[in-house]
């Protein structure tokens, strides 16, 4: 099941001793609501991802939140330019704790191609970023390790100290 | 082809009886005709243009030729269509950086209204008369025209506020 700890199966009761850090960060590695920010191509990329081909439910992340106060996941999917930036960073803002973002494709990550003066050369000068993902756009397979990765790092940090200073 | 020139030819002949003088030089770019016309001109011109059935204004472009060395700086570019003769034609307004004005089309049509606000925007060309002449594209804290030639190509501006989408829809 991937938690760590000892199971026990008595009687047919099924018992599970483990550490309260351990549980929550399994129920939010395997939860994750992500809120796709897509303003561009990469988002129809992230689109197949989601869909059965490729089966973003394996891993636990399929459902969609279009409201950041439901999702824990922002998937920043497309070219972030001057004007939406503000936006972006609004809505990170009003999402709960703990919170997790991934940027996917060359534009989100560092402006991609577009170097002018529209677009913002990556969205880590904005908001922090937990995985970038490169490629214009990345292959599905990219994304479906991006979450591998972030289930990883899920469980490197401690579950209740997920508090980020963002100013 | 050679039928829509013709057409033009036509139609040149009818509007210099009533606007003498009115279209300045006559060419061809591309596969369109241009028509230039001087700026106190072009609003008749454009109302003569939609009463002889160009029913469509495509686009408004505007052109900075900063580097071409001429002496109007910018020029705008109406693009028109007449759907019953399917024809298009462009007419074309050369503006000194002087004094970057033109009257409204929005009056004729309706497209106008984001066509101008958009060469307002990248290019600083004020339109009077416009209902709304703000920026359409670049964030309002913008400062500068984005596509003139002198400004600079990765002169990104760090815009910080949002703005309530009910104040555009008021408006
Ligand atoms: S990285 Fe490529 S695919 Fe993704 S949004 Fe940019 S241009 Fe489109």
């Amino acid at each position: 099941m991937g938690v760590k700890g000892h199971a026990y199966a008595k009687d047919q009761a099924g018992i599970i001793t483990t550490r309260i850090d351990e549980i929550v960060k399994w129920g939010r590695k395997f939860s994750l609501w992500p809120l796709p920010f897509g303003t561009a191509c990469c988002a129809i990329e992230y689109m197949g991802v989601v869909a059965s081909g490729f089966d973003l439910a394996r891993f636990g992340a399929e459902f969609v939140r279009f409201s950041p106060r439901q999702s824990d996941l922002l998937l920043v999917a497309g070219t972030i330019n001057y004007k939406i930036g503000p936006v972006l960073k609004r809505i990170y803002d009003q999402m709960c704790e703990p919170k997790w973002v991934i940027s996917m494709g060359a534009c989100a990550c560092s402006g991609g191609f577009y170097d002018n003066y529209a677009a913002i050369q990556g969205i880590d000068q904005i908001i922090p970023v937990d995985v970038f993902i490169p490629g214009c756009p990345p292959r599905p397979e990219a994304i479906l390790d991006a979450i591998l990765k972030l289930h990883e790092k899920i469980d490197r940090e401690p579950a209740r100290k997920q508090k980020r200073v963002t100013d | 082809m050679k039928n829509e020139l013709e057409k033009l030819d036509v139609y040149l002949k009818e509007l210099g009886e009533i606007h003498p003088d009115a279209v300045g030089k006559v060419g061809q770019e591309v596969d369109d005709a241009v028509w230039v016309v001087g700026r106190d001109r072009v609003l008749d011109v454009l109302i003569w243009l939609k009463d002889k059935g160009f029913d469509l204004l495509l686009d408004i472009a505007g052109v900075d030729g900063l580097h071409l060395g001429r002496m109007e700086r910018f020029e705008v570019v109406y693009i028109l269509y007449s759907i019953k003769e399917n024809i298009r034609l462009r007419v074309k307004v050369f503006l000194p950086e002087s004094d970057l004005k033109l009257p409204t089309a929005t009056d004729l049509w309706q497209s106008a209204n984001w066509a101008e606000r958009e060469v307002f925007d990248m290019f600083g060309v004020t339109f009077e008369g416009h209902p709304n002449l703000k920026r359409i594209l670049c964030h309002h804290e913008f400062e500068g025209h984005a596509l003139r030639k002198d400004y600079p190509m990765m002169g990104g501006q760090w815009c910080s506020s949002t703005r309530d989408l009910r104040e555009d829809l008021d408006e």
